[in-house]
């Protein structure tokens, strides 16, 4: 379905993404014009910033596809991204700004003061920004393929390939005005067309998307299958095909489906008529619109509970260790401001969220063949142009895939500039300024890129969830016991992030090289963060127990400054920025 | 025709967390001042109050939704609950979480910026 109106508006996002990106940074700016400006941003413009860069492709096209897909469940997505932030505001907003941190092995150093523990932190750091980074660029070819009928290839590589002219350019990062804007426009591309979809949907006498059948094609259908599947029929079909069903080749001749799973190949057109049961491809359980409305599957077995339970820990306890949310909270004036500034962020998040939902029940009606190839992301892309005829529905159209791009754009920014800036500073220790960051951004853009292109096939959501994991189990025990126990050592810290993280990564890993059929196993490794999380806790506890002659010399006064409100006198809360010179 | 000089162009990279741990002073505990042990002691009693209503914000708010999970499971009447015509699930994890959440956080920020004003106030009168 390409639409030539959404190329115009991708084309525009990406235009605008550079020019401001080279003409924002000629702007000179000293350091001091840096720290004037960051401390005078008021706390609704940078939670608008913050809310522009979390919002990710995640969150713009994979939350409503999960819904889509899977029902209510998957609502836990969005709400413990949400929580996520209430959690971080309680426990670690103020004291994160007071402690000068820019980054988190910027904390780990400066509140153990220790280097080693410093290194694992940055190691850490670039682990879970590769992983968050995979999914978006995936994201954006999925995104540019459905929108443009562009190769699966292009996305990825456009988007690497100008975030990384950016960020070498001069850096988004300090760009708060943008990043404000993209949350708006975000919202904007997501919003407006739901408001049609919905008149629309309500014109169409509002059809029940309950119902005790399974989703059917309302209209004639035709789907071309990109890539082989197999697929469950859930009721009788007869569809005319051409090209290969179940190993037989077809021509353009009527071919029934009988219930069951059948294997049909790449580039195999499907002719369904209206009314028909849409087969499901086989990842998706083929379930009627009444079962996927029920929560926990429909059966509340102890493994749905126990992959909704780890999926809470991993969302509600990983949003504070996602690099690029840590970085943001140093552009606030003070604590206070800071904590207000997440209070808003709250806000922001709610209202957006409430909007994937429609979209997810919706496609249930107006978009099912998604459920057959598979791309459920693509529902947001699609439903607008589907349910709104025209030059209006196109339009729309192109503002959803607009928004899905600054989407990628945002995210993929704030995760390239973080990881470099820790992987030249820390991982690759190199010397000679700027020169040397250009280097180490295009390192950290290419190797995601490079994952997306030759993992294909990886459900994004189980790539976000592994990082939300990693970041819960390592950097959630270490932000918490680091501001609130004063006991904490930097050998528990080391030991801590490395049990933690270490165990949450090597099962997402194992996910990814090993098959583990379905079962107990493949949930445990799928959703590590219920058994991980507690042994990070552990150890980092157990470790500082028993090494209490590592705790850091100046604890109290790190702890003063944690926690006491700026402007007493009675900690020195003022850092200074490292600064390099331009080349 | 003057030109203003251009400042040279910096990149902020992180700050200068070493540099600084150098020349920071020890401002909190100075062995000779008897009012510095009373204020490390207005210091622990703050974060301990901070960490208290960080604790009880939580609690409510993660505790009262981890209880949702297990209410679906146990009690599937629960299922063909509806509020206007939608499944109690949807609205509760799709709607109603989000205004909980802010009110929780409202109600956090409001709390914690009273305990730093008072804990303000007693500095300043020690």
């Amino acid at each position: 379905m390409v639409n030539g109106y959404s190329v115009v508006v991708v084309a525009l996002v990406l235009v605008a993404t550079v020019a401001i990106g080279t003409y924002g940074f000629r702007i000179s700016r000293t350091t001091s014009d840096f720290y004037v400006a960051s401390r005078s941003i008021p706390p609704f413009l940078n939670a608008s910033a913050i809310g522009g860069e979390y919002l990710s492709a995640a969150s713009f096209l994979g939350v409503a596809g999960l819904i889509f897909a899977f029902g209510p469940d998957m609502l836990w997505f969005p709400v413990g991204y949400t929580v996520g932030y209430l959690v971080l505001l309680v426990f670690v907003a103020a004291p994160l700004r007071r402690s000068g941190a820019y980054t988190l092995p910027d904390f780990a150093e400066s509140r153990l003061e220790s280097l080693p523990v410093r290194r694992v932190a940055s190691v850490l750091t670039v682990g879970v920004g590769w992983l968050y980074l995979l999914p978006q660029l995936q994201g954006a070819g999925l995104t540019l393929r459905t929108v443009t009928g562009a190769p699966p290839w292009l996305g990825p590589v456009l988007v690497a390939v100008i975030v990384c002219a950016n960020v070498a350019a001069g850096g988004m990062r300090s760009i708060t005005f943008v990043q404000a804007f993209q949350y708006w426009f975000k919202f904007a591309a997501i919003a407006i067309p739901v408001v049609f979809i919905v008149l629309a949907w309500r014109a169409g006498g509002a059809p029940s998307i309950g119902g005790p059948h399974p989703p059917a094609f309302q209209n004639q259908t035709t789907v071309t299958l990109q890539q082989a599947v197999r697929v469950h029929a859930p009721e009788p079909v007869l569809v005319q095909a051409t090209g290969v069903v179940d190993g037989r080749r077809y021509d353009h001749q009527d071919t029934p489906l009988e219930v069951g799973d059948h294997d049909v190949g790449g580039q195999t057109q499907l002719v369904f008529p209206a009314g028909a049961a849409v087969p499901q491809v086989s990842s998706i359980d083929a379930v009627s619109n009444d079962r996927w409305a029920l929560p926990l599957d429909g059966g509340g077995t102890p493994r749905s509970l126990y992959l909704t339970y780890s999926l809470i820990i991993a969302t509600f306890l990983g949003t504070m260790g996602l690099p690029h949310v840590v970085v943001r909270f140093y552009t606030n004036p003070n604590g206070r401001a800071a904590r207000r500034t997440t209070l808003v962020v709250l806000g922001l998040l709610g209202i957006f969220y409430l909007i994937p939902t429609v979209y997810a029940a919706l496609g249930r009606l107006y978009a099912p063949e998604l459920l057959l190839t598979g791309q459920t992301d693509a529902v947001v892309l699609l439903l607008p142009s589907r349910l709104i005829g025209g030059v209006g529905g196109q339009i729309l159209g192109a503002l959803v895939a607009g928004g899905a791009f600054a989407a990628f754009l945002s995210t993929s920014s704030g995760l390239t500039v973080t990881v470099a800036g820790v992987l030249s500073q820390d991982v690759l220790r190199l010397r000679g300024g700027i020169r040397s960051f250009r280097l180490a951004t295009v390192l950290a853009a290419a190797v995601p890129c490079a994952a997306a292109l030759f993992v294909t096939g990886l459900p994004v959501a189980d790539v976000v969830g592994l990082a939300f994991a990693v970041a819960a189990s390592s950097f959630c025990p270490l932000l918490v016991l680091g501001i609130w126990w004063r006991r904490l050592t930097s050998v528990g810290a080391a030991a801590g992030m490395l049990v933690g993280g270490g165990l949450a990564l090597g099962a997402g890993l194992c996910t990814l090289v090993v098959h583990l059929g379905e079962g107990w196993l493949r949930d445990l490794m799928v959703r590590p963060a219920a058994w991980t999380v507690p042994l990070g806790f552990a150890a980092m506890i157990a470790g500082s127990l028993a090494t209490p002659g590592r705790v850091a010399h100046n604890v109290t006064s790190t702890m003063t400054r944690l926690h006491v409100p700026e402007g007493l006198g009675l900690a020195s809360t003022e850092q200074h920025p490292r600064t390099r010179d331009e080349d | 025709m003057n030109r203003k000089p251009v400042p040279e162009r910096v990149v902020v990279m992180s700050p200068r967390t070493r540099a600084s741990r150098r020349t920071r002073p020890a401002p909190v505990s100075r062995p000779d001042d008897r009012t510095s042990e009373l204020r490390e002691v207005y210091v622990r009693s703050l974060i301990r109050g901070q960490l208290r209503r960080g604790l009880i914000v939580s609690a409510v708010v993660a505790g009262g939704l981890a209880v949702v999970p297990l209410l679906f499971a146990f009690a599937p009447a629960l299922w063909t609950v509806t509020v206007f015509g939608v499944g109690l699930v949807w609205v509760v994890l799709g709607v109603a979480v989000y205004p909980v959440v802010l009110l929780a956080g409202w109600m956090y920020v409001w709390r914690t910026e009273r305990g730093e004003r008072e804990f303000v106030e007693l500095v300043e009168q020690s």
